[in-house]
C-alpha cells in the first residue's frame, strides 16, 4: 500500500531535481567522454526548462545523450553531430548559438561596446593632453 | 479582522505615499522647510503603515488562517513555523508587500539619515513617494495579499517544498534589499538632474546608499547560487538561467556605479555617466522584477503568470524608466562638461573598469532578451545559454582581471607605473610561479584556463600590494589592528574576493569529479581518492515529508568511519520531491552525495567531488565585507 502511494508520489513530481547521467551511460574511451559531456552541456533539453542534456534526466534527454555518444563512437565529428541535432529538432536546442547573419548582432555587440567604450574614453582622455600640452 | 485591518492600512499607505509624492512638490518654492517636513513625516508614516500591514499578513500566516487566499495557496498546518514566516515571502502576493516594505524601508532611512535639510533632500523623498504610489497601488490593485476565500478551506496547499529552505527563506528580502536599494540611486539622479541646489554633492551622499544596494545584491546572488547548488541536485552553482541574469545586469550595473561615483565624488568629472548609470542600474532592478513577475520568462521564480499583472509591471517599468531617460535628455546639454583626465590614473581605470563591466552588462541583456525578440520578429527559435556566456565572459574576464590591480594602486589625477614596477613585477611573479605549479600538477584544459588562472591570481596578489600600500603608514601598529582604518581593506577586500570567486569557478568547473554507479549493498565506491561504503536505504518521517535515507560510510581518509546521509523527500502536501545531498567539506573541496531512483535490486548513487566550490561563496562573502568596510567607514565620517 505505502509503496503504491509512493510511485503515485513519485509520478506527480511537479519539480523533478536534475539528475544527469545513468549508470552504464558513459563511454568507456575517456577521450569520447570527455567530448560527449561537453556536446551534451551545449545541447538543450527539448522538454526541460533551461537545462542541457547533461543536466536532465528526462527521457528525451537521456535518449539524446545515447545518440550523441553512438554517433562520437561511430567516429562522426562535434560538428556533423550538433548538425545532426538541428536537422532534428532545430537551432533551439542549441545553448550556444552558431554565427549566421540572424546571431551576428547577439555574437558582436559585446566587441561593439568594448570597442564605443574604448573610443569614449580615448576622446575623453585625449582632450586632456590637449589642454595639459 | 486583523487581515482587514492590514487591507485598511496598506489603503492609508498609498494615500500616505500620495502626499509624499504631491505635496512637497508645490511647496518646494514656496515653503522648502514645510515642503521637506511634509517629506519626511510622509515617509515614516508609510513605512509604518505598510509595517503594520507586513505583520497582518505573517500573523494570518503563523495562525494559518486558510480564509486568507494567500495563506491557501502557499501555507500548510504542517510546516514548520520558520517556512511559515518565509511563506509570507514565498509567493507573489507576499513579496510584493515585503517590496513595498522595503522601498518604505529605505525612504524612512533617508529621511531619518539624510545629513542636509535641503530641497535635494525633499526630491529624493519625492521619487521615493512616487515609487511608493506605484508598487502600493500594483499591490492593491493587481495583487491583494488580503483576499479572502468564502467558505475557508480546512488546509492549504502548501510551500513548494524546494523552497522550505533557510537559505531561500533569507535570499528574497537580501535580494530585494538589494534591488530596491537603487532605487535610491535612481532618486538621487533625478533630484540631481532637478536641481544643481546641492552644490554638486550628490556623488558623495549617494554612496553609502548604492553601497548598502550593492552589498546585500551581492550576498543575496551569492545565498541563492549557493542554494541552488546544495539543492538542485548536482552541484551547478550558476545557469545563466534567466532569472538569475536578471539580478545579475542590476549587479553589474551597480558595481560599475560604485566605482563611476567615486570618480564623480573624488574628481568631480563622469558626472553625466554616472547619472545615466544610476538611472540604468534601477531600470535593471525594475526589469528584473519585472520579467520574473510578468511570466514572460517562465522558472521556478515565476509565481504568476498574470497579464494583468505582467502589463502593469510593464507600465511602472516603462514609467520610470522613461521619466528618468527623459529627464535625462533633458537636463543632458545643461550639464556641466566632464573635465578631461590622463589615462594612467585611479580615474583613468576607473573608467576602464566602467567598460568592462558595461560591456558584461549588455552581454547578459542581449544574451537573455536576444531569443524572445529573435522570436518575437519571426526569425526563429533560437537558446542563449551558458556556453554562449561562458565563451564571451572568459575572454571578457582577462583583460578586465589583468588591470583591475592597476586602479587602486595608481594616484588619482597623473599616475605613474614606475614606482610601482618592482612590486608589480613581484604580483606577476607570484601569479607566475602558483600558475606554472597548477599546470604541473593539474594539467592544464586550454590556454583559456590557464590564463583564467594567471589572471585571478594577478588579481589576488594585485589585492594584496592594495592593503600593504594602504597599510605602510600603520606599520607601527599593525598588531593592533582594531586601530587600523577601516577604509584601507575595503577595495582589497572586495578585489581579494572577486579574485577568490574566480579561482573557485575554475576550480569547480575544471577538476570536478564524477561517479555515477548503480550500487548494490556493500559496494565500495571510488572517488578522487576517497573510498566509500553504500550501507544501505531506510525510510524516515519529517516533519511534513517522508523521506528514503541512504546511508554511505568513508572507509578511508580523515573521515574514516564516518557517515553521510543522502535523502530523497517526498512531501505529500504539495505532492513533490526533493533531493538532500549529503555534503562533506574537507581541506580540498566537497563530497557531493546523492541518491537517486532503483535500477532493479541496486539503486543508483551519484557522487561528485567539487574541489574548492565554497570559494565561490567566500569570495562573494569577501566582496560584501570590503564593501561593509567602505560603508562603516562613509557612515564614520558623516
Amino acid at each position: 500500500m505505502m509503496r503504491s502511494v509512493w510511485i503515485m508520489l513519485i509520478m506527480l513530481v511537479a519539480l523533478a531535481p536534475a539528475q544527469s547521467l545513468d549508470p552504464g551511460e558513459a563511454l568507456a574511451d575517456p577521450m569520447l567522454e570527455t567530448r560527449a559531456r561537453a556536446l551534451s552541456q551545449e545541447l538543450r533539453c527539448m522538454v526541460c526548462q533551461n537545462q542541457s542534456i547533461d543536466d536532465s534526466d528526462a527521457p528525451l534527454a537521456r535518449d539524446l545523450r545515447v545518440f550523441v555518444r553512438a554517433r562520437l563512437q561511430a567516429g562522426d565529428s562535434d560538428a556533423a553531430i550538433r548538425d545532426a541535432v538541428v536537422e532534428r529538432y532545430g537551432e533551439f536546442a542549441l545553448f550556444r548559438p552558431r554565427l549566421a547573419p540572424h546571431t551576428i548582432a547577439l555574437w558582436g555587440m559585446p566587441i561593439f561596446i568594448l570597442l564605443c567604450g574604448g573610443f569614449l574614453a580615448w576622446r575623453l582622455v585625449g582632450k586632456s593632453s590637449e589642454t595639459s600640452s | 479582522m486583523i487581515a482587514e485591518l492590514g487591507h485598511f492600512v496598506l489603503v492609508l499607505a498609498l494615500v500616505v505615499a500620495a502626499v509624499q509624492a504631491i505635496a512637497p512638490i508645490y511647496l518646494a518654492r514656496t515653503a522648502p522647510d514645510i515642503a521637506l517636513s511634509i517629506a519626511r513625516r510622509a515617509s515614516y508614516l508609510q513605512f509604518i503603515l505598510i509595517l503594520l500591514a507586513f505583520a497582518a499578513l505573517s500573523y494570518g500566516f503563523v495562525r494559518s488562517d486558510f480564509s486568507l487566499a494567500v495563506v491557501f495557496a502557499n501555507s500548510h498546518v504542517a510546516k514548520p513555523l520558520i517556512y511559515k514566516i518565509a511563506g509570507v515571502w514565498g509567493n507573489h502576493e507576499g513579496s510584493m508587500l515585503l517590496w513595498v516594505l522595503i522601498v518604505a524601508a529605505y525612504g524612512a532611512a533617508y529621511a531619518r539619515f539624510t545629513d542636509t535639510k535641503d530641497s535635494f533632500a525633499a526630491r529624493v523623498l519625492i521619487v521615493q513617494g512616487w515609487l511608493g504610489v506605484a508598487f502600493l497601488a500594483f499591490l492593491l490593485f493587481t495583487s491583494n495579499p488580503f483576499a479572502r476565500l468564502l467558505p475557508a478551506p480546512f488546509s492549504g496547499q502548501g510551500l513548494t517544498p524546494i523552497l522550505q529552505d533557510p537559505a531561500l527563506a533569507a535570499h528574497p528580502p537580501l535580494l530585494y534589499a538589494g534591488y530596491v536599494g537603487f532605487s535610491m540611486a535612481y532618486a538621487f539622479a533625478l533630484a540631481a538632474l532637478t536641481g544643481a541646489d546641492d552644490g554638486g554633492n550628490w556623488a558623495r551622499r549617494m554612496r553609502p546608499w548604492i553601497l548598502t544596494a550593492w552589498i546585500f545584491l551581492t550576498l543575496g546572488i551569492a545565498l541563492g547560487s549557493y542554494w541552488a547548488y546544495y539543492e538542485l541536485g548536482w552541484g551547478g552553482f550558476w545557469f545563466w538561467d534567466p532569472v538569475e541574469n536578471a539580478s545579475l545586469m542590476p549587479w553589474l550595473a551597480g558595481t560599475a556605479l560604485l566605482h563611476s561615483a567615486l570618480v564623480a565624488e573624488k574628481r568631480d568629472t563622469l558626472k553625466k555617466w554616472t547619472l545615466l548609470l544610476a538611472i540604468i542600474t534601477f531600470a535593471l532592478s525594475l526589469s528584473g522584477t519585472f520579467l520574473v513577475r510578468s511570466g514572460v520568462l517562465t522558472s521556478v521564480h515565476a509565481f504568476a503568470n498574470d497579464p494583468e499583472r505582467g502589463l502593469f509591471i510593464l507600465a511602472i517599468l516603462g514609467g520610470f524608466s522613461l521619466a528618468g531617460f527623459v529627464l535625462y535628455g533633458l537636463r543632458l546639454p545643461r550639464l556641466a562638461a566632464d573635465k578631461p583626465f590622463q589615462p594612467v590614473s585611479r580615474e583613468g581605470l576607473l573608467l576602464v573598469n566602467n567598460i568592462f563591466l558595461a560591456t558584461a552588462t549588455v552581454t547578459v541583456f542581449l544574451g537573455t532578451i536576444y531569443p524572445l525578440v529573435l522570436d518575437a520578429l519571426g526569425m526563429g527559435k533560437i537558446s542563449v545559454g551558458a556556453p554562449y556566456f561562458n565563451a564571451v565572459f572568459a575572454p571578457l574576464t582577462i583583460p578586465f582581471a589583468l588591470l583591475l590591480p592597476l586602479g587602486p594602486l595608481l594616484n588619482w589625477r597623473a599616475g605613474s607605473v614606475k614606482p610601482l614596477q618592482n612590486r608589480l613585477l613581484l604580483a606577476a611573479g607570484a601569479a607566475a610561479l602558483v600558475t606554472c605549479g597548477i599546470v604541473l600538477s593539474r594539467g592544464a584544459a586550454s590556454v583559456m584556463v590557464v590564463a583564467l588562472f594567471a589572471a585571478a591570481l594577478w588579481l589576488l596578489f594585485g589585492a594584496g600590494l592594495d592593503l600593504a600600500q594602504r597599510l605602510a603608514p600603520y606599520r607601527s601598529r599593525l598588531i593592533k589592528f582594531w586601530t587600523l582604518p577601516a577604509n584601507a581593506f575595503s577595495a582589497p577586500l572586495a578585489h581579494a574576493g572577486l579574485a577568490v570567486m574566480l579561482l573557485g569557478i575554475l576550480a569547480a568547473t575544471q577538476w570536478r569529479a564524477e561517479i555515477v554507479v548503480a550500487a548494490a549493498l556493500n559496494q565500495q565506491i571510488n572517488i578522487a581518492g576517497i573510498s566509500l561504503r553504500y550501507d544501505g536505504l531506510r525510510e524516515i518521517d519529517g516533519p511534513n515529508y517522508r523521506a528514503e535515507q541512504a546511508r554511505l560510510t568513508y572507509l578511508t581518509g580523515r573521515h574514516q568511519g564516518t557517515h553521510i546521509f543522502p535523502e530523497r523527500r517526498f512531501y505529500e502536501a504539495e505532492r513533490a520531491q526533493t533531493t538532500e545531498a549529503a555534503i562533506t567539506t574537507d581541506m580540498t573541496g566537497h563530497l557531493y552525495a546523492v541518491v537517486g531512483e532503483t535500477s532493479g535490486d541496486k539503486r543508483v548513487l551519484r557522487l561528485w567531488y567539487h574541489p574548492y566550490v565554497a570559494f565561490i561563496w567566500l569570495g562573494a562573502l569577501l566582496m560584501a565585507l570590503g564593501g561593509s568596510f567602505a560603508l562603516v567607514t562613509r557612515l564614520g565620517r558623516a
